[in-house]
C-alpha cells in the first residue's frame, strides 16, 4: 500500500469533481425544465399530447444511461451539422435522459395535490399556466422535494458515465492517474470513499426533509 | 444537417450481424447470471436488515448503505482493477493472465452484489408491509416462529414486492450496459465495437437501443403474468 499517490495526484482528481458538480447542476436543472413539460403531457386528456409524452418517457426508461450517452455522441452532430463535442453531446444525452425520470417524480408531486384547489382556483377564473405556476407547482414541489435530492444523488453517481466518451470528470482522472502509477486498490478505494462521502450526505439530507414532511403532516 | 451516409446494411452484414447477436446474447446471460446472485443476497440482506441481533441488522444495513452511495462504474472498476491487486501475488497473477474472460466474472459478481443492494431495499418494505395479525394468526394457529417466518411472512413479502422487483430486473438488464468499460463485449460494448471498425456508430447504436427496448418489453409482460398469478387476492391490484 502506498497512499502517498493520492496526496501527490489530490489536487489533479479533486479538479475533476467540479466538473462532475457542473454536470450534475446541468443535468438536474434542464431534466427538471424538460420534465416539468413532460409530466404535464403525461397528465393531459389530449391523446395527441398524452401519447407522445408517454412514448418518450417509456422509450428513456427503457434505455441504458450509457447507451444513450453514446447514441447522442453520434447522433447530435448529424442534427446540429458538426462536430459538437464530448460534453456538449453528454450533456444533451444527460437531459433527454433524466427528463423522463423527473416526469415521473412531477408526475407523482402533481398528483398529490387534491383537486378541489384546482376546481377552486378555476372558480376563481385563474388560467391553466396561472394556475399551475401558482396553485398546482408550489405545492407539488414541497412533496416531491425527497425524491428530487433522491434522483439528483443518482445523478451525481451516474455522471461518472460521461468516461465512455472521454470527458475529464472526476473518475476519469482518477483512471487516467491509475494508468500512470499503478495503484488500482488505493486509487479506487479514494474514489469510493469520495463519492460515498457526499451522496451519503445528501440522502441523510433527503431522510431530515422526508422526517420534516411527515411531522407536519401528523 | 450534416450529411451522413446511412448503411442499415451493416447490422445484418456477414461480419457484423453475429457480433451483434452475440452481443445481445451476453447482455441476457450476464444480466440473468447477476440477477441470481443478486436476489438470492438481497433476501438475505433484507433478512439480515429484519434480524433480532443489533449488529447483523448494522451489517446488512452497512451492505445496503456502501452499494448504494458508490457509483456502480466505481464498484466496476474496483473489482476488475483493484481486487486482483489485492489477492495474493501469485492468485493475482494467475487471475490477470490465465483466466479468459476475467471481465466477464468481475462484471456479474459486481452487477450482483449491487443489484443485491437494491433488492434487499425492496423486499424489506415487503416485509414492513405484511400486516401484522397475519403474522399474528399464523402464530396463533400452532406454527413455530421458524414455520411462521418460512411458510407465511416471506412468501406474502416476496409476493407484494413483484411490481417492484420488477423493475429492479430491468435495472439490472440496463446496467448490464456498464460492463462494456471493463471490456465485456455486451451489446452496447458490441455497438461501440462495430462503430470503431466502420465508423457507423449511429446505427449500430440506434439498434442496441431497440434491442433494450424489446427486453423491456418482454420483461414487463412476463412479469404482468407472474403478477396476475401471484397476486394475493383481496389486495389492491397495481394502480397504473
Amino acid at each position: 500500500m502506498d497512499w502517498a499517490v493520492i496526496t501527490d495526484n489530490m489536487g489533479y482528481m479533486l479538479g475533476g469533481l467540479g466538473l462532475t458538480f457542473q454536470m450534475t447542476l446541468i443535468a438536474l436543472s434542464g431534466g427538471m425544465f424538460l420534465g416539468c413539460f413532460l409530466a404535464m403531457g403525461r397528465l393531459s386528456s389530449k391523446k395527441w399530447v398524452y401519447y407522445p409524452a408517454s412514448a418518450y418517457v417509456h422509450f428513456f426508461r427503457s434505455q441504458p444511461l450509457i447507451l444513450v450517452i453514446f447514441w447522442l455522441y453520434f447522433l447530435a452532430p448529424v442534427f446540429v451539422g458538426r462536430p459538437l463535442g464530448a460534453f456538449y453531446s453528454t450533456m444533451i444525452a444527460f437531459v433527454f435522459f433524466e427528463a423522463s425520470y423527473f416526469s415521473e417524480i412531477i408526475r407523482g408531486g402533481i398528483q398529490s395535490v387534491p383537486k378541489g384547489q384546482v376546481m377552486a382556483a378555476q372558480a376563481t377564473g385563474l388560467g391553466f399556466f396561472t394556475i399551475q405556476r401558482y396553485v398546482v407547482l408550489p405545492q407539488a414541489l414541497g412533496n416531491m422535494a425527497p425524491a428530487l435530492i433522491t434522483r439528483a444523488i443518482v445523478i451525481f453517481q451516474d455522471t461518472s458515465l460521461a468516461y465512455v466518451v472521454g470527458l475529464r470528470e472526476f473518475l476519469r482522472r482518477v483512471n487516467l492517474v491509475d494508468t500512470r502509477e499503478v495503484r488500482s486498490v488505493e486509487l479506487y478505494c479514494f474514489a469510493a470513499v469520495v463519492y460515498f462521502v457526499i451522496c451519503t450526505l445528501g440522502s441523510l439530507f433527503a431522510d431530515h426533509l422526508e422526517r420534516k414532511r411527515e411531522a407536519s403532516k401528523a | 444537417m450534416l450529411d451522413y451516409n446511412f448503411e442499415w446494411s451493416i447490422l445484418w452484414s456477414q461480419t457484423y450481424g453475429p457480433w451483434l447477436l452475440k452481443g445481445i446474447w451476453t447482455t441476457i446471460h450476464l444480466s440473468l447470471l447477476a440477477w441470481v446472485i443478486g436476489s438470492m443476497l438481497g433476501l438475505m440482506v433484507a433478512l439480515a436488515r429484519l434480524a433480532p441481533y443489533r449488529v447483523v441488522r448494522f451489517a446488512g444495513g452497512a451492505y445496503v448503505q456502501v452499494f448504494r452511495n458508490i457509483p456502480l462504474l466505481v464498484q466496476m472498476f474496483f473489482w476488475y482493477f483493484a481486487v486482483p491487486a489485492l489477492l495474493p501475488r501469485e492468485m493475482g497473477r494467475w487471475l490477470n493472465h490465465e483466466v479468459p474472460h476475467l471481465g466477464y466474472y468481475c462484471g456479474v459478481v459486481c452487477l450482483g452484489t449491487y443489484t443485491a443492494s437494491r433488492v434487499a431495499e425492496v423486499i424489506r418494505s415487503g416485509f414492513l408491509a405484511v400486516p401484522k395479525g397475519v403474522t399474528m394468526a399464523a402464530l396463533a394457529t400452532g406454527l413455530s416462529p421458524w414455520n411462521t417466518y418460512r411458510h407465511v411472512t416471506i412468501p406474502y413479502a416476496l409476493r407484494i414486492s413483484m411490481p417492484l422487483l420488477s423493475n429492479e430486473i430491468l435495472s439490472c438488464f440496463k446496467n448490464s450496459a456498464l460492463t462494456m468499460t471493463i471490456g465485456v463485449m455486451e451489446t452496447t460494448g458490441m455497438a461501440g465495437l462495430i462503430d470503431s471498425f466502420t465508423f457507423h456508430g449511429l446505427e449500430t447504436t440506434t439498434a442496441a437501443s431497440l434491442v433494450y427496448l424489446a427486453i423491456t418489453l418482454c420483461v414487463v409482460a412476463a412479469f404482468a403474468r407472474v403478477e396476475k398469478k401471484m397476486r394475493i387476492p383481496g389486495l389492491m391490484e397495481r394502480s397504473n
